[in-house]
């Protein structure tokens, strides 16, 4: 009995209510407005910033800005595919329908990313590198995970039934895991022509702060621009999956 | 009657592990001599497909030699993905697959000597077969050797990870496609040090760091990949 009440207090209630369909929805709800605002500021200022006010870089001229797009969707991509294998552990091992759709939202969302990253990376090359594409480690890896997310959603396309659909691309996003060490760190394991990362926990970057500063900002506000599309695309899911239950039929009759 | 009535002698004996996975192992391979154009199949195609690139490219003798390790583990690489769809498609249908999953037995074990049976049937032949492939690729005669092992470490590899695939697919109508969607992304690292190691074979260079990557793979393959491919037969057979 104490057990399960210090249990309780350990974490908050919300948390607890996540997991239930139409708590999430609310819950989501009340999100929504301030991660808007927050990620239409920060993408707008730091566009601004990183386009006007931050310097031009003395080698690659102002051909490098596209670096502020190019990183933070890089690294949303990859967060985005850790955090669909994390929902889809959780939708397998506790049965959670919520952390099922949270998966299912995030494919389309991280396959975009990706694809996002890999353009804008392709157009960064030509005018740096000389050439559209090469064959490096972080671009092939990155590819991969393109085509790993284009699994997870021809997986999930090709079953019916939800929970079976949610499970099995559960299963494939975690074996596809094994990818996401060999992209962080192929920059470093092999000596390629892609440069190593921007930002490091351990280490201050190695640009000026004037240019890794609206980075820092463009990385938040693409984080905070993530959230609102999954929260839009979950609250979606959430009442095409509860349509039938007598709350959704509710909200849908006030409106 | 005493013998339908309970299983009693059967539980006191209590087939031990590798009992079970040798007991499983036997049947598979027994089952894949008896249909013996599932055994050839692989072959045929993997032959087939060294063919078309000296027609398809160029048929230049210095040219394939250089494409050459690149293409036999292109064409191995197919051939195993060829032979995955029906891996688990016979069991499922006629109902072996359920058993397997309700009996008491570790259902790891029956998948490792389901995947161990796979590999006998394809990936050894596709490697025992692979120094002929080189000869018509003209691949130089130091790279036969690191062919031979590199194949050797990654079709089990390849096997293993196929069959995750296999098994996440092998409850839908359309999953002949489908499997080579989920499984080829995953095919790729095995497929970058296998042919580096044959290049760095035919060019005289260590490949003691390819073989040991590869090898890497397979112990990793082995000991995760029955976990998901356990999980993902329970899945599609419950679905």
């Amino acid at each position: 009995m104490a057990k399960t009440k210090t249990d309780k207090n350990w974490m908050p209630r919300w948390f607890y209510q996540l997991a239930s369909p139409r708590w999430c929805y609310e819950i989501t709800g009340k999100l929504l407005p301030a991660f808007s605002v927050l990620a239409l500021v920060l993408l707008l200022g730091g566009t601004v910033w990183a386009l006007l006010f931050a310097p031009a870089d003395y080698q690659q001229g102002n051909s490098f800005r596209i670096i502020y797009i190019h990183v933070p969707s890089a690294i949303l991509a990859q967060s985005c595919y850790m955090m669909m294998a994390l929902a889809g552990a959780i939708g397998l091992i506790w049965k959670m329908k919520v952390a099922d759709m949270v998966a299912k939202a995030c494919a389309p969302l991280g396959a975009s990313l990706a694809l996002l990253a890999l353009a804008t990376g392709a157009i960064w090359g030509k005018p740096t590198w000389g050439s559209w594409w090469v064959w490096d480690a972080r671009l092939t890896s990155m590819l991969i995970l393109l085509f790993l997310y284009l699994g997870v959603m021809a997986l999930h396309s090709a079953i019916e039934n939800d929970t079976t659909a949610a499970q099995s691309t559960a299963v494939l996003a975690l074996v596809g895991l094994v990818n996401i060490p060999i992209i962080k760190y192929s920059v470093e394991w092999w000596n390629t022509l892609h440069q190593p990362a921007t930002f490091k926990l351990t280490e201050k970057p190695a640009m000026p702060p004037e240019m890794w500063l609206p980075l820092l900002v463009m990385v938040v506000g693409f984080y905070c621009f993530f959230a609102v599309s999954l929260m839009l695309r979950l609250r979606h899911e959430i009442l095409r999956r509860e349509r039938r239950s007598s709350w959704v039929q509710a909200l849908v009759e006030s409106r | 009657m005493s013998e339908i009535a309970t299983n009693e002698p059967a539980r006191r004996r209590g087939p031990t592990a590798v009992g079970v996975f040798r007991a499983a192992l036997k049947r598979d391979l027994l089952l894949a001599f008896r249909s013996k154009s599932d055994l050839v199949n692989p072959l045929i195609f993997f032959l087939m497909v060294a063919t078309l690139f000296p027609l398809g490219v160029s048929p230049e003798p210095g040219f394939l030699a250089l494409l050459a390790p690149g293409l036999v583990w292109v064409a191995a690489l197919l051939a195993t993905l060829l032979s995955m769809d029906s891996l688990f498609r016979a069991d499922f249908e006629d109902g072996t697959l359920e058993q397997a999953l309700l009996s008491p037995q570790p259902l790891i074990l029956i998948v490792l000597a389901r995947v161990l049976a796979h590999w006998i049937m394809t990936g050894l032949p596709l490697t025992l077969m692979a120094p002929l492939l080189g000869l018509m690729l003209f691949l130089p005669a130091e790279g036969m050797g690191g062919l031979m092992l590199s194949l050797l470490l990654g079709t089990p590899t390849l096997s293993l990870i196929g069959a995750i695939g296999a098994a996440l697919t092998v409850g839908l109508r359309k999953g002949g496609v489908l499997i080579s969607l989920l499984v080829l992304p995953l095919y790729i690292p095995v497929l970058i040090f296998g042919s580096g190691a044959v290049q760095a074979a035919v060019t005289g260079l260590p490949l003691a760091g390819y073989l040991a990557l590869l090898g890497a793979m397979l112990a990793l393959g082995v000991v995760l990949a029955p976990l998901a491919i356990g999980a993902a037969l329970r899945i599609s057979v419950s679905g």
